[in-house]
Parts: structure tokens; C-alpha cells; sequence
């Protein structure tokens, strides 16, 4: 779990850095690289993300690392740590190639045991290690091979590419698996053919905006100044969304490429260019993979003066954040840049014209960046035939709350939100009923059973009252309250609002005020339409995007779900049991077997009982923390829960 | 304290547009942010007092008062909202006896929330410095605590 460094960083021996003058230069080198990588009989790739270093897989790597040793298998196996594959509630997922086994959850229980077998069973013997193998929620059945498990199997990854597949702390890694060739191919390319290329392919920013992407770059390239700023915008903030952090921890030698190329399709014969990752302080791993990526880079030739022996010149400087949600508003990121808080301006003149230190800046997303190499090897054709007529290429989306299945999801545009949701994240959890997929995290909005068949992609993602967003796909159940959840996305929005104008700043202090009354009984009739009022108000009058959006997830949630607001307000009831003021806890005596372990564990001792009676709870005590229910063991659930509010009134 | 305050602003060139990197490195080195480091910086940058204050008040990274020499920050992003987020930040409450945004007395911990930490499938998930915990249980979290000194 605690982890330092960046243990698992080998670069392939026998081939020094060196600086790479020429395209060829680079292609002799990736040839070496794939030749030195075929040497080797097995590989054994265990994640290093950082969902599963949270489960110990840097230990485990560790431990692996001591039994290859202690068999004299070192020289034979290739054993190294990779970036996040995007399936980290099965973490740490172990790869075993070249046949793809797929480890899941190795080392949770019995590290040595596990190492043990995967050597003697597999690695030495080519057979499977059952118990680690992926077992299929809705058939139960074993799947060993990683392209076979639905969750793979029906994603397309292009921006994961490269994901799960190479040491991020490697960059020969990265050339081995065809690195930085988008980038010399793009070095003999003109400027305009490049945008050329970007606009045929239909890319559209990934971060929320959707604009088209080649379009963007032409806007920079065409506006007037001295000095061009290309910019990574991964100040992910999207509660729910870990896309970019998976990318940035697995791939950074694919943001930067993509960074570079963008650069000269920008800036090259234009004016001199720099660049800048503002990346969230929150994910220090990514941080190291990138400031590493930056460094090998330069030291390759690859970034910094003369790039591949040619005259364009370009260098990236990585900048932390300091835990501002609206930082990752492009206008209020470029303040912050600039040591100035970050408070969004009025647009136009757009950074495209005037952004960081006035100058023309383009801003992309990380999910964008990452992409641009692949487009400019394989063509803008190639990427605009996949996904749909307005929504091309693939989406990563990341599938997280009540599915069996949570993690990154890669899929083409268009894809049914049902398949998502059932074939790839194998269905619900517990295999409750889906109350709702809220999509575009606190910008976005609800979507009900009704529209489970809805194509994910941009255009009807609007048309239902949602957004793409930046990905974000969390999966609700009957279990879920939705009033709840609108309170949840207004206090995080209310909270990261800047305060520079006075509808968001003000709109959504009342909005929430309001709906706080209503999640704890204190609501009135007409506060339901109170709510649209403010909410319509704040959209229209907000300064950015984050005003301008944060109504939405309670105004789809009235839209489609307006019962449960008005169980709220009239009946005083939240039949999810969520709302702690609307319902009330009770012993059923007839469950009860008097062990009275709730009693001890209630932090308000508001439970009262005597010995070998079914204790009572005291209402006018009882805070509706939930301890007794968790403490009260499962086979006789005595405890529960009900909606309503007038037990505790009653008592 | 002047010297190494002095060396931090060296390092980037005494550049006021750098004023957050330079608070940031400040933070890491004395765990917060009293007043006098402000003055210092304000004096060594030759910018107003008030903007610093603007910058170390706007940013949440920034601690004006004194924090523990471990900051938990549980995760109440969605995912682990709707996976129990807030019963495992109500039960560390209980736990170390403080509210959310206070110190324990004898300065081992501040309890922090935040939104995200990026491992969703993980929810609900907490961060300690650079340790991440995932798929809490709000018995188990008693472990948690006797790893830190």
C-alpha cells in the first residue's frame, strides 16, 4: 500500500539512452526494443495503478520479484509493473503472457501461496491457477483469457491502448510498442495537413466540450501572436471519473506524444510553443509518471530543443493543482497558471485567441490528447469510422456505483447504455433493480430505466437532459435516493463555486438550502417548483460552465423522478430509506434473540433494554447513525429500517 | 525559518506567477501555513499581502491552521457516496473524537474529506499522504489507525 517509488521502472538491458537524431533512428531503435522483447519465454504483468498498489500489488511485485530470484527464473521471465488497466475492484490483476491469463485479486488473501502456484502452475507448467481466475457474474462461468471476459471483450480501446501492456515508468516500453512513431510522422507532415488529419476524424474534445478538435487547433494556428501555449487540462474533478488518472498512470508517453504533434500542428513555422500539464494534486502517482515521461522524453530527443533533429523546439512543464473543482474550467485553469485564483472569465475573446498570458493557447483533455497519435498513424478515416455520424471514435467511460463489474469502460460512440450496463458490467449489484445512470458527474443528469436502450453518445445523450461530460457513468439502484443524490451533486458544485458571480454564487446556496429542506422534512408546498425557478435562473445567468450546470442534476431528477420529490415534501417519506430525518430504526422483537450488541455500540445510548429482552430503541435519543443495524448479525436482522418519520415522532 | 523560506522563493526566480507552486512547496515543508511564512512570501515577492491571502484562502490544498502530521482525506465522491461514504466519515468522526476539518490533540491526524481520489471501483476509498485504502468497512478502519505513529 505505502509506496515511494516507483519500483518495477526497467529499462530493457543492453540498449543505452541515447539521443535520437532521425526518424530512422527511432525505427531502427522500436525493431531493437521488439527483438530484445521476444527474447524472453513468459512475461508476468502485475498492475501498478493505483487502485491496485492501494491492494498491495507493489508488495506483491516485490515478493514475486524474491521467489523468481530464489528458482533462478530471473533471466527467463520478464516481470514488470504496469499502469492502471481500469478494472481495480478485481485488483491486483496479474497478466500472465503470451497466452493473456487474466489474475484477478492475486495475493489478497495468501500472497506467497499465490506466487507459489502462478510459478509452479503456469509459468512453469502453462496451466491455470482456478482460483484466481475471472468467474463471470451472470454465469458463473471461469474465463482465463483476457480478450474472452466481457468486460475486455466488448471495449475498444485506443485511448487505453497501451494500458495494463507497458511499464509507464519505461520509455522504451513505449517505443517498443510504437511509440513516438505518430510524432515522426508527423514531423514530415505540414502543419495544415495534420489539423487536416485531426478534423477528419471526427474528434471532439473529451473532456466535456465535445468541440471538434481539428477545428480547435486551426482556430489557434490562425490567431495572431508570439508565442503559441499548448495545454494537458487533467485536473479531473468529476466525482466518479478516474479515466484520466488511469491514462496519465498508464500511458504518459501517449499524452505527451499527442501533446508534441499537437504542438506542431499549432505552432510549427508559426512561432515559438510551450507547454503545461495542470494536473490535480490528488494523484501523485500520476504526477511521477508524467514528470518521469518528461524527463526520458528529453533525454531521447523526443522533447526539449531540436526534436528528432529537426528545428522545432517544444517543452512541457507540469504544474500541480491545489484542490480546485472549477480549475478544470479552461479560462479558470489558465488564471491558476498564471498564480491568480482560479475564477473563470467572460468568453469571448476565447484562449484560442487570447488565453494563457494572452497569448493563443489550445486546451485539450487528456483522453484527447491521448488519441492524437493513434489518428495520425492510422488515418482520419480510420478513426471516423468507428461510432456514429455526429459522435465519432470510442468513449472511455468510467462505470462506477451499484454494477458488478466497476471500471473503464472503452467503447465505440453509439453503443447502447444497456450493454454497458449488463454485458460489460455484468449487471447490478446483488441483482437489485436499476433505478437510473447518471452521466456527466455534477454537470450532468439522470437517466431512468426508460431509456436503457439510449445510444451513448453525445447528441442523445442532450436529447434525454444529460451530457456526455467527461465520462463519468455511475449506476443507481432502487437503493439510491434521488432527492439525496441531487443534495450530494449542489453541495459539492455550491461548495467549489468560485464566487465571482452572483447566480451561481448565490443560486446555488438557496438551491440547496431548499433542498436540504426537503431531504430532512422541513419542506413546504411549492418548493418543488422553487427549485425549477432558481435552478433555470443560475443556467441561465452563470458566468461559466460550472454555474451553468450545476442545476441539472436536480432538475432531471424532478423531471423523472418527481414522485419521490413529492413523497419528500407532502408525505414526509423517503421510501429509498436514505434521507436519515424521513425514516426511523426499529427492533423487531420477534427477531430479536437479546444478545444486545447493539446496545453497546449505539454512540447516543439511546437503545435501552435488560438482559435476555429484545432491547427497545429510545426515538427521542436515537440519531439515525444506522450502528445498531450494522452491528445486529445477519442471520436475525432484527434491526430495520422504515420510511417515515413518525416513529421517532411517535416516540 | 527566513533562510529557507528565502530558498524556496530562489527557486523560482522570485516569480509572483508562481505564487501557488511556491505556496505549495511551503506547505510541504512546515505542514500548513502560519501568517508569518505569508508575510515572508508577500515581502520576498514584493506583492500585497492580500494577494497572498487571496491565493492560500481560494485554494483548498492550503491550511491556514496548524494540521496533523497525517492528513486522512476520505473520499465523498460519487462512488463512494452511493457505496457508504459518509458512514465511514461519520464513524472516523467518532473514532478520533473530532469533526471533519479538526485535529486529534496530539496532532496525528486531520480528518479531511474530498472529491475524488480516482479510485471509484475501490469505493468507498480514504487517502493517508500518499497510502490509499480502498473497500472500507467501518470496523475495519480501527486497523487503519496503528499504522500511523
Amino acid at each position: 500500500m505505502k509506496e515511494k517509488n516507483n519500483a518495477g521502472s526497467r529499462e530493457m538491458s543492453g540498449i543505452a539512452a541515447a539521443k535520437l537524431e532521425t526518424k530512422q533512428d527511432l525505427l531502427a531503435l522500436a525493431r531493437e526494443l521488439q527483438a530484445e522483447g521476444k527474447k524472453n519465454k513468459r512475461r508476468v504483468v502485475i498492475c501498478g495503478g493505483t487502485g491496485c498498489r492501494a491492494n498491495k500489488s507493489l508488495e506483491l511485485f516485490q515478493l514475486f520479484q524474491k521467489a523468481l530470484k530464489k528458482r533462478w527464473l530471473g533471466p527467463e521471465i520478464e516481470l514488470k509493473m504496469s499502469g492502471c488497466h481500469g478494472f481495480c475492484q478485481r485488483g491486483p490483476v496479474v497478466v500472465v503472457e503470451p497466452e493473456e491469463i487474466f489474475y484477478q485479486e492475486v495475493g489478497r488473501e495468501t500472497p506467497d501461496q499465490d506466487i507459489e502456484d502462478i510459478i509452479n502452475k503456469t509459468l512453469l507448467k502453462g496451466n491455470y491457477v482456478e482460483r484466481l481466475l475471472y468467474r463471470d457474474p451472470r454465469t458463473d462461468e471461469i474465463i482465463p483469457i483476457y480478450h474472452n471476459i466481457p468486460f475486455y471483450a466488448r471495449q475498444q480501446r485506443i485511448a487505453l491502448r497501451l494500458n495494463g501492456k507497458i511499464d509507464p515508468f519505461s520509455i522504451t516500453d513505449y517505443l517498443a510498442s510504437g511509440g513516438y512513431q505518430g510524432l515522426a510522422k508527423a514531423l514530415e507532415m505540414n502543419p495544415e495537413e495534420i489539423i487536416n488529419v485531426m478534423s477528419k476524424s471526427g474528434l471532439r474534445g473529451r473532456g466535456g466540450g465535445g468541440f471538434p478538435t481539428g477545428q480547435k487547433w486551426s482556430f489557434c494556428r490562425n490567431a495572431k501572436g508570439d508565442m503559441h501555449y499548448i495545454i494537458c487540462n487533467a485536473d479531473e474533478g468529476d466525482p466518479g471519473a478516474f479515466m484520466d488518472r488511469s491514462i496519465m498512470e498508464g500511458n504518459p508517453h501517449g499524452v505527451l506524444e499527442g501533446m508534441i504533434i499537437g504542438a506542431m500542428a499549432i505552432a510549427r513555422g508559426k512561432s515559438p510553443a510551450g507547454g503545461y500539464i495542470y494536473v490535480r494534486a490528488e494523484y501523485p502517482l500520476a504526477v511521477q509518471s508524467i514528470r518521469k515521461a518528461i524527463e526520458d522524453a528529453r533525454n531521447y530527443g523526443l522533447l526539449g530543443e531540436n526534436i528528432l533533429g529537426t528545428e522545432f523546439s517544444f517543452e512541457v512543464k507540469v504544474k500541480e493543482g491545489a484542490g480546485a473543482f472549477v480549475c478544470g474550467e479552461e479560462t479558470a485553469l489558465m488564471k491558476s497558471l498564471e498564480g491568480r485564483r482560479g475564477m473563470p472569465r467572460q468568453r469571448p475573446p476565447f484562449p484560442a485567441n487570447q488565453g494563457l498570458w494572452e497569448k493563443p493557447s489550445n486546451i485539450n483533455n487528456v483522453e484527447t490528447w491521448v488519441n492524437v497519435p493513434e489518428i495520425i498513424l492510422k488515418g482520419g478515416e480510420w478513426y471516423s469510422a468507428i461510432g456514429t455520424e455526429k459522435s465519432k471514435g470510442t468513449k472511455v467511460f468510467s462505470l462506477v456505483g451499484k454494477v458488478k463489474n466497476s471500471g473503464l469502460v472503452e467503447v465505440p460512440m453509439g453503443i447502447k447504455l444497456r450493454d454497458i450496463i449488463f454485458e460489460i458490467g455484468g449487471g447490478i449489484l446483488g441483482d437489485k433493480e436499476f433505478k437510473a445512470a447518471q452521466t456527466g458527474g455534477p454537470s450532468g443528469g439522470c437517466i431512468p430505466a426508460e431509456y436503457l436502450d439510449l445510444p451513448m453518445d453525445y447528441e442523445h445523450l442532450a436529447e434525454v437532459g444529460s451530457i456526455m461530460g467527461s465520462g463519468g457513468l455511475v449506476i443507481l439502484d432502487e437503493d439510491t435516493c434521488m432527492v439525496d443524490l441531487a443534495r450530494y451533486f449542489l453541495t459539492f458544485t455550491q461548495n467549489e463555486s468560485c464566487g465571482k458571480c452572483t447566480p451561481c454564487r448565490l443560486g446555488t446556496r438557496q438551491m440547496l438550502t431548499v433542498l436540504e429542506d426537503i431531504c430532512q422534512g422541513k419542506s413546504q408546498t411549492g418548493d418543488i417548483e422553487l427549485l425549477g425557478e432558481i435552478g433555470d435562473t443560475i443556467k441561465k445567468a452563470s458566468l461559466c460552465g460550472l454555474g451553468q450546470t450545476a442545476p441539472n442534476p436536480a432538475l432531471t431528477t424532478i423531471h423523472y423522478f418527481k414522485k419521490e420529490y413529492e413523497e419528500h415534501v407532502h408525505q414526509k417519506k423517503c421510501s429509498a430509506l436514505v434521507c436519515k430525518e424521513l425514516v426511523s430504526y426499529n427492533i423487531q422483537s420477534v427477531r430479536c434473540v437479546a444478545c444486545h450488541r447493539c446496545l453497546w455500540v449505539c454512540p447516543n445510548k439511546a437503545i435501552l433494554g435488560i438482559s435476555l429482552k429484545a432491547p427497545e430503541i429510545d426515538q427521542a435519543r436515537c440519531d439515525r447513525c444506522g450502528t445498531c443495524l450494522e452491528i445486529c448479525p445477519a442471520r436475525n436482522k432484527a434491526v430495520e429500517k422504515i420510511p417515515g418519520a413518525e416513529l421517532k415522532a411517535a416516540g | 525559518m527566513d533562510k529557507e523560506i528565502e530558498v524556496i522563493l530562489k527557486n523560482y526566480q522570485k516569480d509572483p506567477s508562481q505564487l501557488i507552486s511556491i505556496l505549495q512547496d511551503l506547505q510541504a515543508k512546515y505542514n500548513w501555513l502560519p501568517k508569518e511564512i505569508l508575510l515572508e512570501v508577500s515581502k520576498g515577492l514584493g506583492v500585497p499581502l492580500s494577494r497572498v491571502f487571496s491565493i492560500a484562502t481560494f485554494y483548498r490544498a492550503f491550511s491556514l491552521t496548524p494540521r496533523g502530521r497525517h492528513q486522512i482525506r476520505v473520499c465523498l465522491g460519487t462512488a463512494c457516496h452511493v457505496r457508504g461514504g459518509k458512514r465511514i466519515l461519520e464513524r472516523m468522526e467518532r473514532d478520533l473524537k473530532i469533526k471533519e476539518g479538526e485535529t486529534t490533540p496530539d496532532s496525528k491526524f486531520t480528518l479531511q474529506t474530498v472529491r475524488c481520489i480516482g479510485c471509484c471501483s475501490l469505493a468507498p476509498a480514504l487517502i493517508i499522504g500518499q497510502d490509499t485504502y480502498g473497500r472500507l468497512i467501518p470496523d475495519k478502519l480501527k486497523e487503519i489507525y496503528q499504522d500511523y505513529k
